[in-house]
């Protein structure tokens, strides 16, 4: 989160600190998650802690961490089923994440969202989504109403590099220039549509072009370079926030891990995720803040990480009554007929 | 009082609501002219393009939008121009604005108005002559309405958009230049509408088939069969009461839907009546065929009062 101090190493320590965080949660959520569910060969197992598929962001810190720094309290975000780094990186609490992923009450969504739901209204994280580029048409809905009511808030809208393939990437983009919404697109491009390259299934120069052929102007990044994708959201958000419309970040980063966390991604060359690891956003950032810095950063990150899975190892389950709230009013009651 | 015909009531109701609430906003496709059948006439002028907002031809992002603006604290009214068209927005609907509340952990209420109006338009043929309403009502999150008089156009406008949820609405499109008095009486979600009295059978409906059904029960008096008619107004949260009330008074329950019979709505009717009550339950409904574009081939896809009448004598 934007903060007071623009000191640059304490800047920097900030960016090192957020990407440390969201690798620690992500390695951590990793662990909990094996025999989670049954897919990519992988069987299920009864007593795991984290159910269902969890889709890891790993490698890819430098992006949330970048933009997020950029962002007030008061700023919106939507993101996607890949969302633990964006929620983390715009200040939502690491333990309620977690209890929710382990689908405890204390969760922020009180189990009924899980991890491709997370969402922390509170500091203006309006949710991840299980369905690619669906977060974008949230995000302007949001964008128009602050314009509406003449607020001075921006929304950033992370999404996939799958998601420039969906109809609602043009709509949305289409509909934030004709309306100059407070808006900045975020691609994080991690080279991967599932289990396919994106490379393989998309036309033409990509993302950053699509968006420059309805006006909407941005940057191309090194999404690994947390200093690049700071100053680069940092110039962006000034823009908008100055009045000029919606603006894109195309960030091109790796994801180290497969398309959920039992997907061990036989399916991508060897060479090429050699290639990535050399590329990892982590070691790039601490050559920068330097090793001992680094390294107390990392041990506090895992020192958080470890009491959060404690305390969402013993945290209550929801109520099964629970299943039956926050539905609807009109009709509420009428589960059966 | 005022005479209004559908149309304009339903536009008298959101003006209503609209300088009730600024939160409330209008938007979709052609709204700034008034809507391509009147329902948005004079809004624009009133309001301007901040409240009244033209969008492109991008019913993803008109539904998207509508949650992102409903979770960031407005209460869009969104127009679909007709059902059909909503299918192009179905993730929006079923799995956003429908399910955002409960995967949030009630964070946020996604209040916010779709209407898409329904049913057959004289020679528009299959994708402008749906009638959808049993598919939303499946989705557990949504309510569904659908008004079948000026008076109802205006009250369950008015009460779909103050109550919070997302409200498919459901007007139909054969229905805009229908005229009745209008009052500002509420009208309340939920509640059906008894039309007419009667002892020997009790007769469900709604939207257009409403005239159908109350000219077939008037007929069957003259045969000596007593027909209640009830306007059902709301299909989900349905009036279960009022239906079961009537049929076990009647111990005769006929559910006609302009929709197509199969898994329609008249089907979720009837067992509910049928497994509380005991009583005999029939459905009419339209075939299970596309509606065609020429008139013999429309008519086939159309109840008719005779046809209404004819299932009535049928039913002893």
């Amino acid at each position: 989160m934007k903060g007071a101090s623009q000191n640059p190493t304490e800047r920097g320590l900030a960016l090192y600190r957020s990407m440390a965080r969201i690798r620690a949660f992500e390695d951590a959520a990793e662990e909990a998650s094996k025999g989670g569910v049954s897919a990519f060969g992988a069987a299920l197992s009864q007593d795991v802690m984290v159910r269902g598929p969890l889709h890891l962001s790993t490698g890819q810190e430098a992006v949330p961490a970048g933009v997020c720094a950029n962002l007030f309290r008061t700023d919106m975000i939507t993101s996607t089923h890949r969302g633990h780094g964006h929620t983390l990186a715009k200040g939502a609490s690491m333990e309620k994440m977690m209890c929710e992923l382990f689908g405890r009450a204390t969760g922020f969504n009180g189990g009924k969202g899980g991890s491709m739901h997370i969402a922390d209204f509170s500091v203006g994280m309006l949710g991840a989504n299980g369905v690619v580029a669906a977060g974008i048409p949230i995000a302007v809905g949001a964008a128009h109403a602050v314009r509406i009511r003449s607020g001075k808030e921006i929304v950033a809208c992370f999404f996939g590099d799958g998601a420039i393939n969906r109809g609602p990437f043009l709509e949305g983009l289409n509909w934030a220039a004709i309306h100059k919404l407070p808006l900045l697109f975020v691609c994080e491009d991690n080279r991967w549509s599932a289990t396919t390259a994106t490379s393989a299934m998309t036309a033409g120069p990509g993302a950053l072009a699509r968006a420059q052929s309805v006006g909407v102007d941005g940057l191309a990044v090194d999404g690994n370079d947390v200093f690049a994708v700071d100053a680069a959201a940092g110039s962006l958000l000034a823009t908008i926030r100055a009045g000029g419309g919606p603006k894109f970040l195309h960030a091109v980063t790796y994801r180290f891990k497969g398309h959920v966390s039992v997907d061990p991604a036989t399916y991508r060359d060897g060479q090429e995720v050699a290639r990535a690891l050399e590329n990892d956003p982590m070691p790039f950032a601490e050559a920068k803040i330097g090793a001992i810095e680094a390294k107390r950063i990392r041990d506090e990150a895992h020192a958080e990480v470890k009491r959060v899975v404690e305390v969402a190892t013993a945290a209550p389950w929801p109520k099964s009554d629970s299943a039956y709230t926050d539905i609807q009013d009109t009709g509420a009651g009428r589960w059966l007929a | 009082m005022a005479r209004l015909n559908y149309a304009q009531a339903a536009c008298s109701g959101l003006e209503q609501a609209m300088t009730a609430d600024p939160r409330v906003i209008a938007m979709g496709e052609d709204v700034g002219r008034g809507g391509i059948f009147g329902q948005y006439r004079g809004l624009l002028q009133k309001f301007g393009p901040q409240r009244v907002i033209d969008t492109p031809i991008s019913e993803s992002t008109i539904m998207g939008a509508a949650v992102g603006m409903a979770l960031a604290g407005l209460k869009p009214v969104v127009e679909m121009r007709v059902v059909d068209f909503a299918l192009c927005a179905m993730d929006e609907i079923v799995n956003q604005a429908a399910k955002a509340r409960y995967m949030f952990g009630g964070q946020g209420r996604v209040g916010l108005v779709a209407r898409m109006p329904g049913g057959i338009w004289s020679g528009s043929a299959a994708q402008h002559s749906q009638s959808l309403e049993a598919w939303f009502a499946h989705i557990p999150g949504l309510v569904v309405v659908a008004p079948g008089t000026p008076q109802d156009n205006h009250g369950l406008l008015a009460a779909s958009i103050a109550c919070g949820d997302p409200v498919i609405y459901l007007e139909h499109k054969e229905l805009w230049g229908v005229e009745g008095e209008v009052g500002s009486e509420k009208v309340e979600l939920g509640k059906a509408k008894l039309l007419r009295s009667g002892k020997d059978l009790t007769l469900v409906t709604w939207s257009r088939t409403v005239g159908a059904a109350l000219e077939a029960a008037q007929k069957a008096e003259s045969i000596g069969r007593s027909v209640e008619v009830l306007d059902l107004r709301t299909i989900w949260p349905w009036d279960r009461d009022a239906v079961l009330d009537s049929s076990r008074r009647t111990g005769r329950l006929l559910v006609v839907h302009e929709a197509v019979r199969s898994a329609g709505f008249g089907a979720e009717i009837a067992a509910e009546v049928a497994e509380t009550l005991g009583v005999r339950v029939k459905r009419l409904g339209g075939p299970r065929i596309p509606v065609g574009y020429s008139r013999p081939l429309e008519e086939e896809a159309r109840l008719s009062a005779a046809g209404i009448f004819e299932a009535i004598t049928a039913f002893q």
